[in-house]
């Protein structure tokens, strides 16, 4: 899944391995550019690797082997202060011994700035975080998204082309969360600057990027923008890990067309896209979204495949209901339906037909 | 490093405190069962409080036993100077009305005074231990008690008792001197006869005689006769023997007389001397600066503060050595310490207790037995002379001296208080996440100006911590100086201790603690001024 170096990439990773202990490789043959002002999420779950590269674009790892080029230049041999990187740490890492402004003012410092220059950016940084009055506070005399706003604001204040961030909102509240989230955003977008991100949280990487890196066992499983993710996974582990997924087991039958005829393993024949299928006789796991199923007759699309299910519970969650039904011997299948003046509410023991367009159902790898 | 939203700047919601108020409405707010709600949350914190002092209470009792109360005794003693008036009530009492500056020797009022005294000192035997303690003041005073001590029993003074006894043989039976002295009104007639009668009380008492059936000892005659020649208007007294007392009275103008004064001048001439008196007058109060004075190489003089001679001012050099040594000890450790304490911390668990074991090892050593081991190292033919000889840095005729001096005692103490430093470091850097550096680098930081403008700072908290507890060790520290501090490297605790076990000066040895707490007091507050005691972390 190497994404092809193309003229404009600002960051490029060149077959990057890296092991810690000799025997296991925790990133395996990685091969990524970034492009100049792109956002772009490292995404998966915890020991895929994600951090461990943003460790190494960062300096703090050296790679196994391989190259990493910033800028077009290699900077496998430079030292983290020397590569003019901004970083978010999952803590901030604000100095406490520091107010502030002298958190702000230190990059500044240590690059020879005077002082009138330093106030200066100091300033505008602050105020760029709508933080302009807490320069003489200490890190300890702020609430979490105020320190998360400083550390964004310090690690920005030397106006670094590339920026890093390692799941910096993971110790804010779910609220505070989601607000940081479109602030993080417009901020790469007035600025113009690259951010590389590393997550956990798949609507976080859904809500920010422009791209999204999904990370599996130290390989990358799919890089592709949002939509694109969510609507076409290329494999199992992305649709299971991006989004909520209905998944059925069966057998191919037969692929013609482009559409993949599935034996699933309870007996019915279903069509599906085939993704990463491609023989007769195959195992495969057929994936449906739970907001592309439909069971009212009169919104069915006409070429909808139906089958028939059994309401097993109904779930009020407010704007949407969530019905949890037995199709084809899945128990688990999770319908999600809008909260609709003229929609009806399941029962639990109802009998009904489910449907779907056979181009919202991926045949995927077993 | 999430800080929930408690500061009461930053939120705006109503506090529990404020909720009440908002439901109640104004007025004091009253508890479910009506009293007032302060005067209920009173009383629930002062039982829990009395439970919490119940806990305690054990250890509470046994410090004040056995650490509070010893050391407030002895700091007690540092001003304490009640044996003279003790010893010597009469005398002391006597000496108010001479003056010092006449140059001359008191007269016989005071010596007689003395007599009565010293007497009763002989016969309890006291009079060695104030002499112990005039010693200290001058010397010689320790032998001139001693040697009068040995002569005050034979004075020429029998003379009046031979003469009483001529008048009236009665004057020689105790029963009818026991009789005459319980009358009531006899202290009035016969004032300094009554009160050496209560000194010879005192003495058969200590014996575990009878006064009925003993003579009274010269001194009680000797007050009789000096109350008698005086003119006591003994008409005033008719209980038992008055008529013997009025006979008496009669005749004693023509008795021979021996003046004390010559007595004791022929015990010993210092007796003489002003000077002798001139320091049991100024030590007569019960409390005295005196220890004070010595322990800062002054002496208090019938003239006034003056300094110590030359060859005897040490206690002002010994506290200063003891404070630079200290510091350089507190130094040393710094130095050694904090890279150990910083290897310990960011070191991977497994290695570093093994570390961790290294640098605990000697704790579990005894202090003895690793004086004694640097005895071994360091001493002209130890291990590390030997060492520096043999690859010839060292000529073997040129010896380092590396003990019996500071030299040893800092290279030993350092190596003994160095856990005491390496343990509150190691404990304030292992909370020093490492992503701060990483932050310091990531923000342009050089290795170097990480460290000092980011992780240093942050480490000071421990350093302020573990120079308090080496320096405060250091500065008390006695078994360590004394084996290998020989006479330059010793302390002033190595002083204390001597006054405290050899010359027995404990009064000296309670001063130079004082002092000695005094000065640690001092630079403890000063550290809390310029460093903040906040900013000491025990881990």
């Amino acid at each position: 899944m190497a994404a092809e170096a193309s003229d404009d990439a600002f960051v490029v990773f060149e077959r990057v391995q890296k092991s810690y202990d000799g025997e296991t490789l925790v990133v395996k043959d990685l091969n990524l550019s970034i492009g100049k002002g792109e956002f772009l999420t490292m995404l998966g779950p915890s020991g895929s690797g994600k951090t461990t590269c943003l460790m190494m674009l960062a300096g703090f790892e050296t790679a196994t082997h391989g190259d990493i080029r910033l800028g077009g230049v290699s900077i496998n041999n430079i030292p983290p202060h020397k590569r003019g990187i901004g970083m978010v740490f999952q803590n901030y890492a604000l100095f406490p011994h520091m107010t502030v402004a002298e958190n702000l003012s230190f990059p500044l410092e240590v690059r020879g700035m005077d002082k009138a220059t330093r106030e200066e950016k100091v300033k505008r940084a602050l105020d760029m975080v709508q933080m302009g009055e807490f320069g003489g506070r200490r890190p300890a005399q702020l609430s979490g998204g105020q320190q998360q706003r400083i550390a964004l604001a310090r690690a920005l204040v030397f106006e670094p082309e590339l920026v890093l961030m390692d799941e910096p909102l993971g110790a804010l509240d779910k609220q505070l969360r989601e607000h940081m989230q479109f602030e993080i955003k417009h901020l790469h977008e007035r600025l113009g600057i690259t951010v590389v991100y590393v997550t956990h949280d798949q609507t976080e990487a859904l809500t920010m990027s422009d791209r999204v890196a999904v990370f599996n066992d130290g390989v990358i499983q799919q890089l592709d923008p949002p939509d694109v993710l969510y609507e076409e996974p290329q494999n199992s582990f992305v649709a299971q890990f991006i989004g909520e997924n209905n998944t059925l087991e069966g057998t191919i039958e037969a692929i013609e067309n482009g559409i993949a005829r599935v034996r699933l393993d309870h007996g019915e024949l279903i069509d599906a896209v085939p993704v990463n299928v491609n023989k007769v006789g195959e195992r495969t796991r057929v994936s449906i979204r739970p907001e592309r199923v439909e069971y009212n007759p009169e919104r069915m699309p006409p070429d909808a495949h139906t089958v028939r299910a059994e309401v097993l519970e109904f779930i009020y969650m407010g704007d949407i209901y969530r019905t949890r039904l037995n199709v084809a011997g899945n128990e688990n299948f999770i319908i999600k339906t809008r909260n609709a003046p003229d929609q009806r509410r399941l029962k639990p023991g109802e009998v009904i037909e489910v449907g779907w367009r056979p181009q919202d159902c991926r045949a995927l790898d077993a | 490093m999430k800080v929930p939203a408690t500061d009461p700047n930053t939120m705006d919601a109503p506090t529990p405190d404020d909720a009440l108020h908002l439901v109640k409405g104004e007025g004091p707010i009253v508890a479910a069962d009506g009293r007032p709600l302060k005067a209920s949350l009173r009383r629930a914190l002062r039982r829990e409080k009395l439970r919490a002092l119940g806990l305690v209470a054990p250890l509470l009792i046994f410090v004040l036993v056995s650490f509070i109360a010893p050391i407030a005794d002895m700091l007690f003693r540092s001003v304490e100077n009640q044996i003279v008036a003790d010893t010597l009530p009469r005398t002391v009492a006597a000496l108010e009305d001479w003056d010092y500056s006449s140059g001359e020797a008191p007269g016989e009022d005071v010596f007689a005074a003395f007599y009565v005294d010293l007497s009763e000192a002989v016969a309890l035997k006291t009079h060695t231990r104030l002499g112990t303690r005039l010693n200290y003041e001058m010397t010689g005073m320790s032998s001139l008690f001693r040697k009068t001590g040995r002569r005050v029993g034979r004075f020429d003074t029998d003379i009046y008792a031979d003469q009483f006894a001529a008048l009236d043989p009665a004057w020689k039976d105790g029963a009818a001197w026991m009789e005459m002295m319980s009358a009531p009104g006899i202290e009035s007639v016969l004032p300094e006869t009554a009160s050496a009668w209560q000194s010879w009380l005192r003495i058969l008492e200590n014996e575990g005689d009878d006064p009925a059936e003993e003579t009274p000892a010269d001194f009680v005659f000797t007050m009789l006769y000096r109350d008698l020649a005086r003119g006591a208007d003994v008409s005033a007294y008719n209980g038992p023997g008055a008529d013997r007392l009025a006979a008496a009275a009669a005749a004693v103008g023509g008795f021979e007389t021996v003046s004390i004064k010559e007595q004791f001048l022929k015990a010993d001439k210092d007796w003489g001397d002003p000077e002798v008196w001139g320091v049991i007058q100024t030590f007569s109060p019960p409390y005295t600066p005196g220890y004070f004075l010595a322990a800062v190489d002054l002496k208090l003089t019938p003239h006034g503060i003056e300094k110590q001679p030359e060859e005897q001012q040490i206690y002002v050099m010994l506290f200063n050595r003891t404070l630079f040594m200290s510091l350089v000890i507190t130094g040393a450790c710094i130095l050694l310490g904090y890279p150990v304490a910083y290897l310990l911390s960011s070191l991977p668990l497994r290695t570093s207790n093994i570390l961790m074991i290294l640098v605990l090892l000697p704790f579990w050593t005894s202090l003895l037995v690793r004086t004694s081991a640097w005895k071994v190292l360091l001493q002209q033919q130890g291990v590390i002379n030997d060492i520096l000889v043999w690859l010839g840095l060292v000529d073997d005729a040129n010896r380092l001296i590396l003990i019996n001096n500071q030299t040893g005692t800092i290279i030993a103490m350092t190596h003994i208080l160095l856990p005491f430093m390496i343990l509150p470091l190691y404990s304030v850097m292992k909370t020093i996440p490492p992503s701060y550096m990483r932050a310091a680098k990531s923000l342009g930081a050089t290795n170097w100006t990480a460290f000092w403008r980011v992780y240093f700072p942050q480490s000071v908290p421990g350093i302020g911590a573990g120079s308090i507890l080496v320096f405060i060790l250091a500065i008390g520290y006695y078994i360590t100086p004394e084996l290998v501090g020989g006479t330059s490297g010793t302390f002033i605790s190595n002083r204390i201790a001597y006054h405290i076990s050899s010359s027995l000066n404990w009064g000296l040895a309670a001063a130079l603690g004082t002092i000695l707490l005094g000065v640690v007091l001092i630079l403890y507050w000063l550290y809390d001024r310029i460093v903040g005691i906040d900013n000491v972390s025990l881990g």
